[in-house]
């Protein structure tokens, strides 16, 4: 899979989960959780989507490494 | 004869539309079986039914607005079979649909049966108000309204529900407020070790540790939980904890965790993260939203540091708490850098003082010192 088909991926799972998150102006390299409004509860859901559907295991210690659309795309690829 | 009636869904909701029944005359009913769906300015709702017994009688009609403690059908006790009753008084038998040989043919003028065919309207839930009460198109009309009209006006109406409930908490209430800072060192500790052996669906979120932490410690201060009625406290008979859960569309909806003390933290994320998600839904059950005796907001970790609640009556307590951010604590003389959460009580003065107030948040601030202690 590659980077911007797992983008497309990661933007399907957001939009499950936030369906008013307008995806074109999403800055990738900004904050995530600043332009989408995620409680605790989303984005472990989020994340369990994203493990759902591409079937990676994401422990909670890498949680930190996860802040912006680029990172999760970035790491979403090193365990692909 | 069981009166089955239109159950309070919650403190600031009175009234509800009756949008569909699941059941019909001669079925048999179990205790927190879904009988019908109702329409709140906030939701919909399925209502469950409370007894155990036989439908003898639908007494309300999709699209009829009803008021909190409405008759809406009537219900045979368990062991008494629809067939007695037939013998008895000669109304619908066990399975018989309704309309087919039991109630006199309705008059139903062709325009609003070519209306309702189009719609998709089950004629028998409409009360005709014509001649002989005969069902029209304009009676057609308004039953296709209310579930037409509904999408665009739900957040006004949902508004108007929080500010009444608002305005009369701070009309009517006394509030008197307190606040703690409490350290979460060990708690987030012990809870990331947990995680660590957990897969991913099964994680805990610090939000179910606070959650509980209140529900415990509301054992020993039952002033806090329960309802002020006709002018005297009563108390609640078990600890439902309202979780204030917001909407993305905006506005709010505050169900219930039942019995929150007596749940494992497992047992109380997987029932926070179904109610969050069934309530972003819209699909409550009845027994959650009439149910908390006591509420509890979470601002989490997009939130402010602090925030202090307004009750929602006619509850007499509300817990909150701000994010969780890394603060400069001292202990022993030491300054050290802690994750800290700020917890917050706003309570009823005609019912508790401050001091006892303030007693509840050290309590609550000593549970979570043992997490481990918190899930049993």
């Amino acid at each position: 899979m590659n980077e911007s088909e797992i983008r497309t991926v990661v933007l399907a799972t957001l939009l499950s989960i936030a369906p008013e998150a307008e995806t074109d102006e999403l800055r990738s390299e900004r904050p995530l959780r600043n332009q989408v409004d995620l409680d605790s509860m989303d984005w472990l859901n989020f994340l369990l989507g994203l493990h759902e559907r591409l079937k990676v295991d994401i422990p909670e210690a890498d949680y930190r490494k996860l802040v912006t659309l680029d990172d999760v795309v970035a790491y979403l690829k090193t365990k692909l | 004869m069981i009166e089955f009636k239109l159950p309070s869904l919650g403190a600031d909701m009175d009234e509800g539309t009756l949008l569909e029944w699941k059941v019909k005359p001669g079925d048999a009913v179990k205790k927190g079986q879904v009988i019908a769906i109702v329409d709140t300015t906030k939701a919909a709702v399925d209502v469950e039914s409370w007894q155990e017994g036989t439908v003898a009688e639908l007494v309300t009609e999709v699209g009829q607005k009803m008021p909190v403690g409405m008759v809406m059908a009537k219900l045979l006790e368990p062991g008494k079979t629809a067939e007695q009753k037939v013998g008895a008084g000669g109304t619908a038998s066990a399975g018989t649909p309704r309309g087919i040989g039991t109630t006199p043919r309705r008059m139903i003028s062709p325009a609003a049966r070519k209306r309702a065919q189009e719609m998709g309207i089950d004629l028998d839930g409409i009360v005709g108000s014509g001649p002989q009460g005969a069902v029209t198109l304009e009676d057609v009309a308004a039953a296709v309204k209310p579930a037409a009209e509904k999408p665009t006006d739900r957040y006004a109406e949902m508004r108007k529900t929080i500010a009444a409930a608002m305005a009369r908490s701070k009309r009517e209430i006394p509030h008197y407020y307190v606040a703690e800072d409490i350290p979460l060192a060990l708690a987030l500790a012990w809870l990331q070790d947990e995680n660590t052996r957990r897969p991913l669906a099964e994680r805990l979120l610090p939000a179910a540790l606070l959650l509980k932490a209140v529900a415990v410690a509301l054992r020993r201060y039952p002033e806090l939980n329960g309802f002020w009625r006709d002018g005297a406290f009563v108390p609640g008979s078990a600890i439902h904890l309202g979780v204030a859960i917001s909407l993305r569309q905006g506005g709010l909806i505050a169900p219930a965790l039942l019995d929150a003390d007596r749940k494992p933290l497992t047992t109380l994320m997987q029932e926070l993260t179904d109610l969050v998600k069934r309530t972003r839904a819209g699909s409550l059950r009845s027994s959650e939203l009439g149910a908390a005796t006591v509420t509890v907001t979470n601002l989490g970790d997009q939130g402010t540091q602090t925030v202090f609640g307004v009750i929602t009556p006619p509850q007499v307590a509300l817990v909150g708490f701000g994010r969780v951010t890394e603060r400069p604590w001292i202990e022993h003389g030491e300054l050290k850098a802690l994750p800290v959460v700020t917890a917050s009580l706003a309570a009823d003065h005609r019912v508790s003082d401050g001091h006892r107030g303030a007693l509840f948040l050290r309590e609550l601030a000593e549970l979570l010192q043992h997490p481990d202690e918190l899930d049993k």
